[in-house]
C-alpha cells in the first residue's frame, strides 16, 4: 500500500484486532524484562494463577538496581539484592531467559538487546522502561511500559494500544568537529520541548542520519521520550543490517537473507503523509549543555544563563527561576564557568564503545581535575570487554577516572551510585529532573566528549578548545 | 480494579508544569517489591520541609482526590509506581492541559482517569480549585460540574471509559474475548517472518552462561 510511513507499516503488521478509532490489539513480539517495573507485574500473573504466553518472546536483565562494583554486590544483602533475586526467581519459575549480573552479556537492557540481537528491524519491542525507544534505532516500534502492561504483554502476548500521530524530523547538513548526535537531540529538545512530540511517534530522517553509526542512532533515538515522544524511529538501511550481522540471536542462513529482503522494505513510502515535520538544521551546531532540571532548558556551551527579569511571560519566568534556584545558579552566568564536582560517562543513551572511544580520546594524556571525582560505567559487560582490549579503560584509569562494571548507575538514583544533596554532575545520561541522579543532585547534560573535558577542566567547558 | 463513578471532591492545586515522575515518586524507593502504601512516598521531596508544607498535606486538600497541575504532568520515567502512589492517596482524578504519554496509559491500568482540557477550561478549573471550591466529576457523562453551575465536557476514550465505569480485569478480558485471534495471528507471523521465532540454537545459547577469564 503507498503512502504509508514505516510506523504504519510496522503498526498494521502487528495488529491482531482493530477496534477502530486507532484503539488496536497490537501483538509484542519481543520484551525485555528488568528489576524494577517486573516485580508487581510477575505478582499480578501469580494471584491470577496465569501463565507466560511465550517465554522465549522475552529476555530478563537486572540494571537499575545494580551496583557498578559487582564484588561487593555478591556480599550484599538489602532491598537492591532482593530485587534483583526476586527477577531471578520469576523468570526461573515462568522459564524466562535470565542473564546474570556476573554474565559477560550483561548489561542495560537498551544496550544489551541490540548488541545480542534480539533487537530486529521490523518488529514491535516493548520495555517497562520509558528510554525503550531506543531500539527504534533498527526500524522497529518500541516503547516504553508500565508494569501493568508487563502483565498484560507476559500474559497474552499483546496490548490494547492506542496508534500515535505520525511525525517526521529531518536532521541536515552534517556534524561540525566536536558536535555529536547528543548535541543534536538536545538541541533539538530545546527548540520543540519537552512536549514537542508528545502524541507523535517521531520518524528520524535526513542526511545527518543517514551518516549515522547504529550507535549514534540508538542516542538519537533513545531522547525520543524526552521531547515527549514514546516512539522514535529510523528506517532500515545498509547500516543497520552490517550492525545485525551474526549477531548471536539474529536469524541465521536462510532466514537471515529472507530477513534481509524484507527488512530492506522497511521504510516510509516517498509520498507517506506524516502529520507533523519537523527540518532541523545540523551544521551549525556547538555542544550544548543544560542548564536547568528539564531536558529543554538546554543551551550551547558558548551562551550565558537566562535572566528571569527578562523573561515577560509569567509562567516561564517562574519555571527559569525555580529552576536556577534548584541548581544553584545565577542569572547571566557564562554556562562555561560552571564548576562541577562529579562526572559521569555512561547510561543507556551514552554508554556504547563509541562514547567511550569518543571521551577517551579527549582525556588521553590528561588528568582529571582535582576535586573532581570522575566515574566511566561501561553500557554493558560487552562493551566494557571490547573497551579493555583497546586499552581505552587504561587511559580513563591513569587519567584518575573510576572504570566500572556495567549497569544503569549514576543515570537513576536508585543504585549505590549517586550524587549527594548539593552536588553538581557533568552527565552523559539522558534526564537532569530534580533529584534524577540522587537527592538534591544537580545535573547537566551533555556529551561523552564534553562530559570528559568537563573531568579534565573542573568546570563546564568547550571540548573543541582541547581538540 | 475498583470502579469509577461520580465523585465530588476538593480539587488539590499544583500548577507547575513538567513535573515528572521521579518528582512524583523517587527513584531510591523504587526498589520496592509491592506496591501497596506507597503513597507515603508520593513528592517525598516536596513533603520533607516543615516550613514549605505541600499542598496535599495542606488542610483542606488533605483529602482532595482531585489533582489539578500543569502541563506535561508525569513526563519521563515510566515507573507506574508514580500512579500507585497517588491512587493510595486517593486520588481518582488528574486534570491537566497535558500529560506524559506512559504516565497517561499507566492510569488507566489503576483507575485514575487523567482527564486533558484546553484554555479556558483549565483556567476554569485552576480558580475552582484555588478557591476550594468542591467540583463534581461525572465520568459516565463525562462532564466536570463546578459550583459555578458552569459544566465542563470532557473526552475519554470509549474503549478506556468501558474499563475505568466497569473496574474491568484488562488481561482476563484479552484471554477472554481474543485468545483465539491471537493464537492465529501468531501462528501466520510466524509463517510469515520465521525469522523472529528464536530457535533452539539461540535459547541454548542464552541458557548457556558466558564468562571469559580476566
Amino acid at each position: 500500500m503507498a503512502r504509508q510511513t514505516l510506523y504504519d507499516k510496522i503498526w498494521q503488521s502487528h495488529t491482531v484486532r482493530d477496534y477502530g478509532g486507532g484503539n488496536t490489539l497490537l501483538y509484542i513480539d519481543r520484551h525485555l524484562v528488568q528489576e524494577v517495573s517486573s516485580p508487581q507485574a510477575f505478582a499480578a500473573l501469580d494471584a491470577a494463577g496465569r501463565a507466560v504466553r511465550r517465554p522465549d518472546a522475552h529476555i530478563a536483565v537486572a540494571d537499575h538496581a545494580v551496583p557498578t562494583k559487582l564484588r561487593a554486590f555478591k556480599l550484599r544483602s538489602g532491598q537492591a539484592a532482593k530485587q534483583v533475586r526476586r527477577l531471578e526467581e520469576n523468570a526461573a519459575r515462568h522459564n524466562i531467559p535470565y542473564i546474570e549480573i556476573d554474565d559477560d552479556r550483561h548489561g542495560i537492557v537498551h544496550v544489551i538487546g541490540p548488541e545480542l540481537g534480539f533487537t530486529l528491524p521490523g518488529t514491535t519491542l516493548v520495555c517497562g522502561d520509558s528510554h525503550t525507544c531506543t531500539h527504534g534505532a533498527f526500524g522497529c516500534i518500541a516503547f516504553g511500559i508500565g508494569t501493568s502492561e508487563c502483565a498484560t504483554v507476559l500474559a497474552t502476548q499483546t496490548l490494547h494500544q492506542k496508534k500515535q500521530k505520525r511525525m517526521r524530523v529531518i536532521l541536515d547538513g552534517g556534524l561540525a568537529p566536536g558536535v555529536t548526535v547528543k548535541d543534536v537531540i538536545l538541541a533539538l529538545i530545546a527548540e520543540i520541548g519537552t512536549g514537542g512530540g508528545a502524541g507523535y511517534a517521531v520518524e528520524f530522517a535526513g542526511s545527518t542520519v543517514d551518516a549515522m553509526s547504529m550507535y549514534e542512532r540508538m542516542t538519537l533515538c533513545n531522547m525520543a521520550i524526552e521531547a515527549g515522544s514514546r516512539v522514535g524511529l529510523i528506517a532500515v538501511d545498509e547500516t543497520t543490517i552490517r550492525f545485525l550481522k551474526d549477531r548471536p540471536l539474529a536469524p541465521k542462513g536462510d532466514k537471515w537473507d529472507a530477513a534481509v529482503a524484507a527488512w530492506t522494505a522497511l521504510k516510509s513510502d516517498p509520498d507517506a503523509q506524516f502529520d507533523r515535520q519537523v527540518n532541523f538544521e545540523t551544521s551549525n551546531l556547538a555542544p550544548q549543555i543544560s542548564w536547568g532540571t528539564s531536558p529543554e532548558e538546554t543551551l550551547p556551551v558558548t551562551a550565558h544563563l537566562p535572566d528571569p527579569e527578562a523573561e515577560p511571560d509569567p509562567v516561564r519566568r517562574a519555571r527559569i527561576e525555580k529552576s536556577l534556584n534548584y541548581m544553584a545558579l545565577k542569572p547571566g552566568m557564562a554556562l562555561r564557568n560552571i564548576p562541577i564536582d562529579r562526572v559521569f560517562i555512561g547510561s543507556c543513551t551514552n554508554g556504547r564503545i563509541d562514547d567511550l572511544r569518543s571521551a577517551a580520546k579527549v582525556v588521553k594524556g590528561r588528568k582529571v581535575a582535582a576535586g573532581v571525582s570522575a566515574i566511566v560505567v561501561p553500557g554493558s559487560a560487552a562493551t566494557r570487554i571490547a573497551a579493555e582490549e583497546e586499552g581505552l579503560h587504561d587511559i580513563f584509569l591513569s587519567a584518575g577516572f573510576e572504570w566500572r562494571d556495567a549497569g544503569c548507575s549514576m543515570c537513576v538514583g536508585m543504585n549505590d551510585d549517586r550524587l549527594s544533596e548539593g552536588e553538581r554532575c557533568a552527565s552523559t545520561s539522558n534526564r537532569n529532573f530534580e533529584g534524577r541522579q540522587g537527592r538534591g543532585g544537580r545535573t547537566h547534560l551533555m556529551s561523552p566528549k564534553m562530559a570528559a573535558a568537563a573531568a579534565v577542566a573542573g568546570h563546564l567547558t568547550d571540548v573543541r578548545e582541547m581538540m | 480494579m475498583e470502579k469509577l463513578t461520580t465523585l465530588t471532591s476538593l480539587a488539590a492545586p499544583l500548577l507547575e508544569s513538567n513535573i515528572d515522575t521521579d518528582v512524583i515518586f523517587p527513584a531510591r524507593f523504587l526498589l520496592m517489591l509491592e506496591r501497596e502504601g506507597i503513597g507515603q512516598y508520593a513528592f517525598h521531596e516536596r513533603r520533607k520541609h516543615p516550613d514549605t508544607p505541600f499542598i496535599l498535606d495542606t488542610p483542606p486538600f488533605d483529602n482532595a482526590r482531585i489533582l489539578v497541575v500543569g502541563a506535561n504532568f508525569g513526563t519521563g520515567s515510566s515507573r507506574e509506581h508514580a500512579v500507585w502512589a497517588l491512587a493510595d492517596l486517593g486520588i481518582r482524578y488528574v486534570i491537566a492541559p497535558s500529560f506524559g504519554e506512559i504516565f497517561h496509559a499507566n492510569c488507566f491500568k489503576n483507575g485514575v482517569l487523567p482527564i486533558t482540557l484546553e484554555d479556558p477550561h483549565m483556567t476554569a478549573l485552576e480558580a475552582a480549585a484555588s478557591a476550594m471550591e468542591p467540583i463534581t466529576i461525572d465520568l459516565p457523562e463525562q462532564t466536570i460540574r463546578l459550583q459555578s453551575g458552569t459544566e465542563i465536557e470532557f473526552h475519554v476514550d470509549t474503549h478506556r471509559k468501558q474499563a475505568l465505569v466497569g473496574g474491568l480485569d484488562e488481561i482476563g478480558m484479552i484471554l477472554a474475548e481474543d485468545r483465539d485471534v491471537i493464537d492465529a495471528f501468531e501462528a501466520s507471523r510466524s509463517d510469515e517472518e520465521p525469522w523472529l521465532t528464536l530457535d533452539e540454537q539461540h535459547l541454548a545459547y542464552l541458557e548457556t552462561k558466558q564468562r571469559q577469564k580476566k
